[in-house]
């Protein structure tokens, strides 16, 4: 899933104090997953911000709406007659969401709720960790299912490098070495052998590097 | 005598000789004689000159440039070039920069990551690993070609080398991990600083176990302790490195005044126990802001005079 964090409150107030009318939308996927823009936190932000506006004697309009998807057109739709009711809207979603309800509703402007972190899982509740950086070629076939891409902080494709110690990373004790990881599991699989195969260069260009990607899959398309 | 490039270095090694080198770092600033000032004190007592890569990522001159400096003094640099704040666009680039003031070594690293030194907000590249930069430099020298395919006019002559830490985590691929390097077209290491000797030398072994010592030249990398609170220091707080109790204590309990000379002494010893140690072809003695006590190490460890090849 796309995991995000929240923004500072502050950062939030700086935004939208200009307006009196605000909407926060929430998203009910990957963000309500994490925590950071479900029904529940756009609840406990518009408390926040009606208590804040309030001791600062501001008059603040703050309506609440949680949405299926905000990537998706469909669901964006749903509040097309109320859009114009508000100064704003304060998105909760990921940055898709954001920029997918800007393109949507041109006049309105929106604002981002949360900080968008990266592919990722929960590992445990309240800590989530990166996966994926979405290179769009993936190698995971070669590294026995640990992504050094993601995980290593120098994405090594032929690892470790030095830095590496008691199986931690030199940035942090608390940080896993991805290349103890894929040797580790190399060795669990019985695949060790397969460390001294070079990884040849990499084609970046299906990565950030080669710009704005699109996926077009005529097969599906209507 | 078969060498593939006009590296001093490569033919010093090719004789048989044992090799010795050295490293300046840069200075934080543009005055040339920080550099030859350095070189001056070490010249006559080593074969090449390492020069850094903005180590510990904290923002120097460049490499190539303080390397120009060394070529014009006379001597031999060995380029370093660290993946982390070059595309290979740029890599092949400063590599036909360096071969155009016939520069002919080059250590092939991945680098620090930069949130330790000065920039630690900047992004770093990694588009190529330290393998993948020595088999750049060999596509280029031996093909003559850039990575895209196109012809190189005077391709560049590098003798290229790479870094080794025989005592790094995980030990089960140190040696592997040497291999694989070997397999990318290293043809010199120079490893990290040694001081667990008896670690150093089973590794050496299994090193020689599968041949790998007649594949690649291994300058073992050595480091004096200016002060028992430096042995420390690198004992626990150096990633990597492996110093043993009984050499924190054989530093601590010598006097305060004496703790220079006996860190030259031990120096000194590792080295004359490493020449007896089959497939170590030389020697890359790192004083850490200390070149002065370069001369010194490699009188009384009998590797001077220096050949003339």
């Amino acid at each position: 899933m796309i995991v995000a964090d929240k923004k500072p409150i502050e950062e939030i107030i700086d935004e939208i104090k200009r307006h009196t009318k605000i909407l926060i939308l929430g998203c009910n996927e990957c963000v309500t997953v994490c925590e950071s823009g479900g029904k529940k936190e756009v609840e406990i932000l518009a408390s926040a911000l009606r208590m804040y506006f309030t001791n600062n004697q501001q008059e603040m309009l703050i309506d609440e709406h949680t949405l299926e998807r905000q990537c998706d057109h469909e669901y964006l739709e749903e509040i097309r007659d109320r859009i114009d009711q508000y100064d704003a809207v304060l998105s909760l979603a990921c940055g898709v969401g954001v920029q997918f309800m800007a393109e949507k509703y041109h006049a309105t402007p929106v604002y981002p709720g949360v900080n968008t972190c990266f592919l990722g899982a929960t590992e445990q509740r309240g800590l989530w960790t990166e996966r994926c950086q979405a290179c769009g070629k993936c190698i995971l076939a070669s590294t026995g299912g640990i992504c050094p891409v993601s995980r290593c902080a120098k994405r090594i494709l032929n690892g470790p490098c030095g830095g590496s110690t008691n199986g931690k990373c030199e940035l942090s004790k608390d940080l896993d070495c991805a290349w103890q990881l894929i040797i580790d599991r190399l060795k669990a699989l019985g695949r060790l052998d397969d460390y001294e195969t070079v990884y040849p260069i990499k084609d970046w260009s299906t990565d950030r590097a080669g710009g704005p990607r699109k996926v077009i899959r005529e097969d599906v398309q209507v | 005598m078969n060498v593939k490039t006009p590296s001093k270095l490569e033919k010093i090694l090719a004789s048989g000789q044992l090799a010795v080198t050295s490293e300046c770092g840069p200075p934080r600033g543009s005055d040339p004689e920080t550099i030859t000032k350095k070189a001056e004190l070490i010249k006559d007592y080593v074969d090449a000159i390492n020069i850094t890569d903005n180590q510990t990522s904290v923002t120097r001159m460049c490499s190539l440039a303080a390397c120009i400096r060394l070529k014009l003094m006379g001597l031999e640099p060995i380029l370093q070039m660290v993946t982390r704040d070059r595309n290979r666009l740029a890599l092949q680039s400063d590599i036909l920069g360096a071969a155009s003031f016939d520069i002919h070594n080059m250590l092939c690293l991945s680098g620090d990551h930069q949130s330790f030194g000065d920039c630690a907000q900047g992004q770093n590249v990694h588009d190529l690993d330290s393998m993948q930069l020595i088999q750049t430099v060999r596509h280029m020298r031996d093909e003559g070609k850039f990575l895209g395919g196109d012809d190189i006019k005077r391709p560049p002559q590098m003798f290229v080398g790479a870094a080794a830490n025989p005592f790094a985590d995980p030990f089960e691929i140190r040696v592997p991990r040497l291999a694989k390097k070997i397999a990318s077209g290293v043809e010199f290491i120079q490893t990290q600083c040694i001081y667990n000797l008896d670690r150093f030398e089973e590794w050496m072994k299994l090193v020689r176990d599968r041949g790998l010592h007649e594949k690649v030249h291994i300058l073992a990398g050595v480091t004096p302790f200016k002060s028992a609170g430096m042995a420390r220091y690198m004992k626990n707080r150096v990633p990597g490195m492996d110093v043993p109790d009984d050499v924190v204590k054989r530093m601590a309990d010598t006097p305060k005044e004496k703790q220079a000379d006996e860190g030259i002494n031990i120096c000194v010893e590792s080295i004359q126990r490493l020449k007896e140690v089959e497939g170590v072809h030389g020697f890359h003695v790192m004083a850490i802001e200390w070149e002065e006590k370069v001369p010194g190490i490699v009188e009384r460890a009998g590797l001077y005079p220096r050949p003339e090849v």
